[in-house]
Order: structure tokens, then C-alpha cells, then sequence
């Protein structure tokens, strides 16, 4: 007599899944194409090195950096920045949503003021920074938090507006007080988007711990990579771009796994998890 | 069997200045069925509203029993909460046991820890009506909760309320646009129109009724003729 969730979804899986091998094989072919070709172009000197060093160059320039260790060392520089002003950005620009997603006054406050500075090139506004932070860690920091601050202030009330309101009055008539409401309705209902913002703000914060780090730094990839330009060392700049866009994936493939766990309610990610 | 007596006096309420509620009286006796009919912006979902304590504009004087629960038109639950735990909102907690029984009771049971997004719209409005029972309610208000469900499920929804009324005797106040519901459910039918009740009829034949008998008939084409419907082919 129930009629329960449709499930034809497990044999398609398989059957998507057999084309996706196909495929998955297929679409290697010109990425490996492409990088014997650079080989061969480096090879035969027609891509000189002081351009752009040879593949095997530069997975020889990842294995020496990371024997003696200059790598690692760098790789934490880089990343504890990134985490540390991500933090810091996503508690300013999340409180600040809280505040303006849950009072009209709140809002009439902060919101023209945020609109306003979201407006700014963030990525244009290291000369304000080193002027007003010296150019240790602070201003590096600053930057990734004003960058990553944003994409969740915006999505974060976003998803607070976007709340059913008929869900809410749901929840007051089954006898939910304020406090609860928000905690068991509006925040668990403004989640999806804010996760979403949380990604965006992730990938702002590296693209501006990537400008800042070229700017001035004496620690990090971006230390590593300006100091390989002075020697016109191009596998070495091209390793610290690698490890920029890997440290990249691997932080944003946590919000997903994190996304994944806590919207564990949603169809799509249930038909996912099956 | 807890019963909750419903007086309302001189309801009235306007949304910019256009009345929808005129001073409407209504009394439900404890344990007592009524059906609210009406055609669309005839005022019967804002007289639930305010008996539900969600419209506190209204003027008037309104007693109803401080056990009331309400079940929408849309189920409403919460999609990140699992079945039971929409069930037992706004409980004290530890309160998975009564959740469950108020399930096993409107046959959902097996589908206690499921997501709501993965129930059919049977489920989803059997789930709300578990959410309004667990409260164990003197006074329950069924804002058109079948409307959006199929024939077939709707028949067994009619079943499992009447049934649900006989074994808990709640007062329940019905709002349904569709008049053979009103006949098949309720003891009375009241008509509201342009924010009045315009007309009332006792239905008093025991249930189960059957919507083939010569009374069903006649008291349909009498609330037909109260809702504005002319009824050029009468069915005999």
C-alpha cells in the first residue's frame, strides 16, 4: 500500500557507471596528448626551459623540493594562512548574516554596509592592506578573511530569507520558541547555500593568499615560486602553481564531504549514498 | 476522551481594508465534527488561521481549547528532521516513543526514521496528521489536508480520520472545499461565504455513509446550492 521512494535508480547507477568508464578512458586521451607533446617540445628545445621547464623537469624539480623538505615547509606556510584567515572570515561574514538574516534592525545596519563592500576588487586591495598591516602575516591573513567573508555573508541570508515561512509558522504552532525555530528550522534551512558560499569563499581565499604571497613573503608558495622567478627556475614555479591548485581540491573536496554528511536529507545526495 | 468546547463571537478581520472575516460566530460542541465550506477566498482557511492562534489581527472573542493541533494543507515537515523527529517537534525530548506509537497509529510506522523529501504525499500529510495526534489534541483543525492527495489515497485518509476521531473524540473543525467529504466526514456542514455563515446542515445519517444514498443526495444539492453551484444534472 506504500508507495515509497522510487528506487529504479540503482541498476541506471550501473549502467551510467559503464559509460562513465568508457568515456573516463577516453576523455585521458588528450591530456596525455597534450603533455608527451610538451615533452617532446622541450625535448627537441623547441619550448625552452627558461620559458617553461619540461614535464619531467618538473616532476623532478616536485621530488627534489620535497626530499629536502623546502616543499612541505612552504605547503604548511601556505595553507595554515589560508585556514587561519579563511576562519577568521567565515565567523565575520557568518555572524554578520546572522545578524542581519534574523533582525530587521540588524539588517537596516550591516547589510548597506556589506552590499557596499563587496562591491571593492578585493584581489586590488593589497597596497591598502600592507599599509595598513606591514607586510608580516597580518596583512596576508586580513586579505584571505576580507575575501572569504563575503560569499558566506551573502549566501548565508540568502538562505535565512529563503526559509519557507510557512515551515517556520509550522514550527511555532507546534510549539517551537524563537530560539528553537532558529535552531531547528531557519539555520538547518539556510545550510545548502551557505555551504555553497562556504566553497566560493574558499576559492577566493586562495586566489587572494596567491596575490598577496607574490607581493611580499619570505615563507609559502608564493615565497617559493617569486624566488624561482629570480633564477628563471620554471619547474620550480610550475610545482608551487600544482601544489596551489591541489592544496585547492583537496580543501574544497572536505566542504563537500561536510556537505555531503549534512545534507544527508536530500534526494539527490540520497540517491547518491545508495 | 478529552472533548474541547469552541466558541467564537464576532470574528472579523480585513487584509487592506477588504473583509474576510464579518463578525462570524461559530460554536463546536466537545467532540463534535464540523465542515467548514466555502468556495476559494470565501474566508474558511483564515477562520482556521484564527482559531489556530496564527492570525492574531482578528477581532472578536475566541475560546478554544489550549490542546489544539493543526494539520495543513501542505504537510509542512521539516525536510532535514527524520519522520519521527517531525512527529515529536516541540516535545520535550525522549519523546521517539510517543512519536512512534502516534506512526503506528496512521500506518507509518516502517517509515519512522525515513527523510520526509522521500515520502509520497500520502505519507508526508499521514505524517502531519501523526505530528497533530502525538499532542493528543481537544480540538483538531484539518486545513484541507486531503486536497492535494489522490482520489484513491484520500478515500483511506477519510477512514483513518474518522477513525483517528472515534478513538481520541477530539473536536475537529474541517475546512474542505469539497462537499462530499463534508457529507462522507463531518456531523455538521457550515457554508461560509464573503466571510459569513450563510448556511448550516446537520448531517445526521450514521457513517459509514454511503454517497449513493437518496439523503446523501439531497443534503449535496442543498450545500451545492449554498456554495453557488447550480445543479443542472443531479445525480440519482
Amino acid at each position: 500500500m506504500d508507495e515509497t521512494a522510487i528506487t529504479v535508480r540503482p541498476s541506471a547507477l550501473r549502467w551510467d557507471g559503464l559509460r562513465i568508464d568508457a568515456r573516463g578512458a577516453r576523455r585521458f586521451v588528450s591530456p596525455v596528448l597534450l603533455i608527451a607533446l610538451w615533452q617532446l617540445g622541450s625535448t627537441t628545445h623547441l619550448i625552452p626551459a627558461t620559458k617553461l621547464a619540461s614535464p619531467a623537469a618538473i616532476v623532478a624539480a616536485f621530488w627534489s623540493l620535497s626530499i629536502s623538505g623546502e616543499l612541505w615547509g612552504d605547503l604548511i606556510v601556505s595553507l595554515t594562512r589560508v585556514l587561519v584567515g579563511f576562519a577568521v572570515g567565515v565567523t565575520i561574514g557568518g555572524s554578520l548574516a546572522l545578524v542581519s538574516g534574523l533582525s530587521r534592525r540588524g539588517e537596516d545596519a550591516v547589510d548597506p554596509v556589506m552590499q557596499g563592500l563587496r562591491t571593492l576588487p578585493y584581489l586590488g586591495m593589497v597596497p591598502l592592506m600592507i599599509a595598513w598591516f606591514g607586510i608580516g602575516e597580518l596583512p596576508k591573513l586580513a586579505l584571505v578573511a576580507f575575501a572569504s567573508a563575503f560569499p558566506v555573508y551573502l549566501t548565508l541570508l540568502g538562505g535565512i530569507r529563503g526559509v519557507d515561512p510557512k515551515l517556520i509558522e509550522a514550527a511555532r504552532i507546534f510549539g517551537l520558541d524563537r530560539l528553537a525555530t532558529i535552531r531547528e528550522v531557519i539555520l538547518p534551512g539556510a545550510l545548502a547555500p551557505a555551504l555553497v558560499g562556504l566553497r566560493y569563499a574558499l576559492g577566493a581565499a586562495w586566489l587572494s593568499l596567491v596575490v598577496s604571497e607574490q607581493i611580499n613573503a619570505d615563507r609559502g608558495i608564493g615565497y617559493l615560486i617569486m624566488n624561482a622567478r629570480d633564477f628563471m627556475r620554471t619547474d620550480v614555479i610550475v610545482v608551487g602553481l600544482l601544489v596551489y591548485a591541489i592544496l585547492g581540491l583537496a580543501t574544497d573536496g572536505v566542504v563537500r564531504a561536510i556537505e555531503r554528511r549534512a545534507l544527508a536529507w536530500r534526494p539527490s545526495i540520497l540517491a547518491d549514498g545508495r | 476522551m478529552s472533548g474541547g468546547r469552541v466558541r467564537a463571537r464576532g470574528l472579523s478581520l480585513a487584509f487592506d481594508g477588504q473583509p474576510v472575516l464579518r463578525g462570524l460566530d461559530l460554536d463546536i460542541e466537545p467532540g463534535e465534527f464540523v465542515a467548514i465550506l466555502g468556495r476559494s477566498g470565501s474566508g474558511k482557511t483564515t477562520l482556521l488561521r484564527v482559531l489556530a492562534g496564527l492570525e492574531r489581527r482578528a477581532t472578536g472573542a475566541v475560546e478554544v481549547p489550549t490542546a489544539s493541533a493543526v494539520v495543513f494543507q501542505e504537510p509542512r515537515l521539516l525536510p532535514w528532521k527524520r519522520v519521527w523527529q517531525n512527529v515529536a517537534i516541540g516535545l520535550p525530548n525522549g519523546a521517539r516513543e510517543r512519536a512512534l506509537d502516534a506512526l503506528v497509529e496512521v500506518e507509518l510506522g516502517h517509515r519512522a526514521d525515513a527523510w520526509p523529501l522521500t515520502l509520497s504525499g500520502g505519507e508526508a500529510q499521514r505524517a502531519g496528521l501523526a505530528r497533530a495526534l502525538v499532542r493528543d489534541p481537544a480540538f483538531l483543525l484539518l486545513d484541507e489536508p486531503f486536497a492535494s492527495i489522490d482520489a484513491l489515497t484520500r478515500l483511506r485518509m477519510h477512514e483513518l480520520v474518522l477513525a483517528l476521531w472515534r478513538a481520541h473524540g477530539p473536536s475537529v473543525l474541517l475546512v474542505t472545499h469539497d462537499v462530499d467529504e463534508a457529507l462522507l466526514l463531518a456531523d455538521r456542514a457550515v457554508v461560509i461565504d464573503g466571510g459569513r455563515i450563510v448556511a448550516q446542515t446537520i448531517i445526521a445519517a450514521p457513517r459509514p455513509r454511503d454517497p449513493a444514498s437518496h439523503t446523501f443526495s439531497t443534503q449535496r444539492r442543498e450545500l451545492l446550492g449554498y456554495l453557488g453551484v447550480p445543479l443542472v444534472w443531479s445525480p440519482q
